[in-house]
């Protein structure tokens, strides 16, 4: 609930400057006692950064913050604690191997005679966790119990030693559901005391059912701020997203798909992607759309065994299929370009050869090595298919360019002939050259008759190449667009549509 | 979940009551206060060496400098006895300051500099017992009265066993260390560390303070453990107590500590001391063995408990039980 007195704390003029680049660019943020605060904006809008500065984990390049009236200046996580402003962060910044009413009073535990007071210390924590509503045995180890109730813990010890200023990032993540809804009755708790939250997710539900107002980054700058009760959802995805939003001229032929390749009934995992159907037909491709964070790559995973799924079936051709793990899905002649190339793609000492012909040579065996001349012959042959420009083949896939290392990565899986081709943002930080060559490879390749999964935050590229696009929000699948309706407009208001509307708002 | 972290520390006191009931049972002599009390003796030096370092390991570091530590205590001690008129106690109290400052200098370097504590002790190991060499190449004995003095103090027990006062050192050793370690705040710190030393920073955990008396208390019961070690053998010896230090890891790891840091019971390292001083006291019995079981059995034990840890982190990892949601909208 917003107020009408003074903010708790006022940030203005914030900027951050890194080598080439600016990261925040006279920013300012205003936060009321007893309001909750969207931080919203897409990867790089510069929300971790905002944060930093204001932990003090950063050390800033211009502007002032000022507490309760009072301007402060934190120098690292420590002093921003003492002077009122805790931060809980997504992957849990406790000690899971002390228990919980330690990691609550470490550093500040009850003594008597010089000793630390036991008893005093595991029941003055069981009275600080029921105020947060938490019925726990404090005295047995973190670990015993799961993220949301450590998530909470830590909340509990952000406020008792700040106690003005919450700020969460990205809580949530790895929640499901129903802890989701008990960390926020925590927040309505805390709020209720007077506190001020800032809440950083994706997750658009969520921000729409907890927080009050919302501040919208986008490349380091401001974009708006707005009180979510007047705000539709399809202001703040425009605002994050920030595009205009003109139609894409689509490619007209389209084709036939073929056959029904695979076929996913109640496919998902628990706390990556809710259950979905799904089929996958030859010479077409289904586009997964949806903002970050939405379920696109745990998707692309959970078909590809990386993450397998928990629940579903998956049929291939009507024959039942296990998809546990990448080597099965390897065996049906899948294939997965993962979105983080540098980490889960290229093995960067090695040369392009080698990385080319990696997963052909694995699907083989190892004690069955290709014959010299035939990986010079399939190195040789994508290199041109797909214009790779390098030196040589000895050349170690490292030093290429990011579109070169993509399309070597796409080489290494097309080498395997796949049946189905799973690409996990393929565009992502490469020039525009490569990028129009790589849509002109996926059209090539659906018209081969391959089955294809795009997932691609590039609204404009899947509206170029997709067939269907299937639409994702916080973990769900909430939208199909087939055909003419396909637009990026139409992607904007179903990842936007509220709840159950989506279906409905589409094909209207 | 508490009793799973106290899980390795019962199976290594029921490890030692099955192991000493086996022995009984073989030798029905060995039930006596002789060799409970010749346990305690014998095993003084490396039990209070092992004290410092289940601190050292449970902030996830090592000490490799403690064996050199117990080398070079002894060395000084027998070459300022000689050579000047000094009297013992003064000088335990000097080389109880240098062994304790090496150890605080060590931690300095391994915090500040941000130094592998593996590296910084193996430094300080051949630093320690280059310093020894250099105070004397033999062996020097002590014959000093008081050494004669304190040597004499026993308490009888009935049954023959001689409770020396060198075994009551180990014993207040450890008492004092389960103390600290789970009712101070600097205890609690050193747990802290060894779960996660950049968390435990974020938490205001003073890390340099805390790193720095970790390192400082192995430096400086390895002293005491070197002042234990000369009373035990009347003598300084600059090549004694060679691999202290790994039967000092040894006994900790037995005792149920996650070499990883973060978990464990000094309790438990007591009882891994115990359990390596009963395979030699068994072997002494038996009489027909090589003295080199005693290694294959530690390591056949250490193999034993690493996978045992394994098997237990696996287990307790795979059944989280979650938060019943009904209970927070209470």
């Amino acid at each position: 609930m917003q107020t009408d007195t003074r903010p708790v704390l006022h940030a203005t003029g914030i900027s951050k400057f890194f080598p080439g680049v600016i990261a925040l660019d006279d920013v300012e943020l205003a936060l009321y006692p007893g309001e909750v605060h969207a931080l919203l904006g897409e990867n790089g809008a510069g929300k971790s950064t905002l944060i930093k500065c204001l932990t003090g984990a950063y050390g800033r390049d211009g502007g002032t913050i000022t507490l309760d009236g009072q301007e402060i200046d934190p120098r690292d996580p420590l002093s921003s604690q003492e002077a009122g402003i805790g931060t809980v962060y997504q992957e849990v910044n406790l000690l899971p191997n002390l228990s919980v009413a330690e990691n609550l009073f470490l550093g500040r535990q009850p003594r008597r005679f010089g000793m630390i007071d036991q008893r005093r210390m595991v029941r003055d924590a069981r009275g600080i966790l029921s105020e947060y509503g938490l019925e726990v045995d404090p005295a047995r180890l973190l670990s015993s119990y799961s993220i949301a109730v450590q998530q909470i813990v830590a909340i509990a010890r952000a406020v008792e030693l700040s106690g003005k200023v919450l700020i969460l990032d990205e809580p949530t993540a790895s929640l499901d559901r129903d802890e989701v809804q008990l960390m926020f009755s925590v927040i309505r708790r805390l709020t209720a005391r007077g506190l001020a939250v800032v809440f950083i997710t994706h997750f658009l539900d969520q921000v729409q059912e907890i927080c009050d107002r919302a501040t919208i980054l986008r490349n380091g700058r401001v974009v708006g701020t707005l009180k979510l009760a007047e705000a539709s959802r399809t202001d703040i995805v425009t605002m994050m997203l920030g595009r205009q939003l003109e139609e894409v001229t689509r490619h007209p032929d389209r084709g036939v798909p073929g056959e029904v390749l695979l076929s996913l009934r109640g496919f998902g995992r628990r706390g990556a992607i809710e259950p979905f159907d799904m089929d996958l037909r030859e010479g077409e491709v289904v586009g997964l759309a949806g903002l970050l964070g939405s379920g696109r790559s745990e998707t692309c995973n959970a078909v590809f065994g990386a993450d397998p799924a928990d629940r579903g079936e998956a049929r291939l051709r009507g024959a039942p299929l296990g998809l546990s793990n990448p080597r099965a899905a390897i065996r049906q002649r899948f294939a997965l370009c993962p979105e983080d190339r540098k980490t889960d793609g290229i093995v960067g000492e090695l040369s392009v050869r080698e990385n080319i012909i990696l997963s052909l040579q694995a699907r083989q065996g190892w004690f069955r090595p290709l014959p010299r001349a035939r990986i010079e012959a399939i190195a040789e042959h994508y290199v041109k298919a797909l214009d790779i420009r390098l030196a040589s083949l000895d050349t170690p896939i490292r030093l290429l360019s990011g579109g070169n290392q993509q399309k070597a990565l796409l080489a290494r899986w097309l080498a395997t002939d796949p049946a189905l081709l799973i690409l996990d943002e393929p565009t992502r930080g490469i020039d525009v050259g490569a990028h129009a060559e790589i849509i002109a490879l996926i059209e090539r390749l659906r018209a081969d008759g391959m089955a294809l999964l795009v997932a691609s935050s590039e609204m404009e590229e899947l509206v170029a190449y997709s067939t269907r696009i299937v639409v994702l929000r916080d973990r769900r699948q909430v939208g199909e667009l087939a055909g003419g309706e396909i637009s990026p407009a139409a992607i904007v208001r179903a990842i936007a549509a509220e709840e159950g509307a989506a279906k409905e708002e589409v094909l209207a | 979940m508490r009793h799973s972290t106290k899980l390795p520390l019962y199976i290594t006191i029921a490890t030692f009551l099955l192991a000493y009931a086996l022995c009984i049972a073989e030798y029905p002599s060995m039930l006596s206060t002789r060799v409970v009390a010749n346990l305690l003796t014998d095993n003084a030096f490396l039990g209070i060496t092992a004290v410092g370092m289940t601190f050292v390991i449970l902030s996830g570091g090592i000490d490799l400098s403690v064996g050199s530590v117990i080398a070079f205590t002894g060395v000084f001690l027998a070459v300022v006895l000689r050579d000047t008129h000094i009297h013992p106690l003064a000088a335990f109290v000097i080389v109880l300051l240098i062994t304790t400052l090496f150890g605080a200098a060590m931690g300095l370097i391994i915090h500040y500099l941000e130094m592998p504590p593996f590296i910084v002790t193996l430094a300080g190991m051949f630093l320690m017992r280059g310093l020894a060499y250099v105070l004397s190449t033999d062996s020097v004995p002590i014959d000093h009265e008081f050494y004669g003095w304190l040597q004499s103090l026993y308490w009888k027990a009935p049954g023959g066993g001689r409770f020396r006062i060198t075994g009551l050192l180990m014993v207040l050793t450890f008492a004092g260390a389960m103390l600290v370690l789970h009712r101070t705040r600097f205890g609690r710190n050193v747990y802290a560390i060894g779960g996660s030393a950049q968390t435990a920073q974020l938490m205001g955990v003073p890390c340099a303070r805390t790193t720095v008396l970790i390192y400082a208390v192995s430096g400086g019961l390895a002293g005491l453990a070197g002042i234990v070690f000369s009373l035990y053998t009347s003598a300084g010896y600059s090549l004694a107590a060679v691999g202290t230090e790994l039967d000092a890891i040894a006994a900790v790891v037995i005792g149920g500590t996650l070499l990883t840091g973060g978990s464990g019971f000094v309790a438990g390292t007591f009882f891994g001391i115990m359990i390596m001083g009963l395979i030699q006291t068994y072997i002494v019995f038996d009489g027909t063995l090589s003295s080199w079981w005693t290694k294959i059995v530690i390591g056949v034990l250490l193999f034993t408990f690493i996978m045992l840890q394994k098997g237990l982190a696996w287990v307790t990892t795979g059944r989280i039980p979650r938060a019943s949601a009904s209970a927070a909208r209470s």
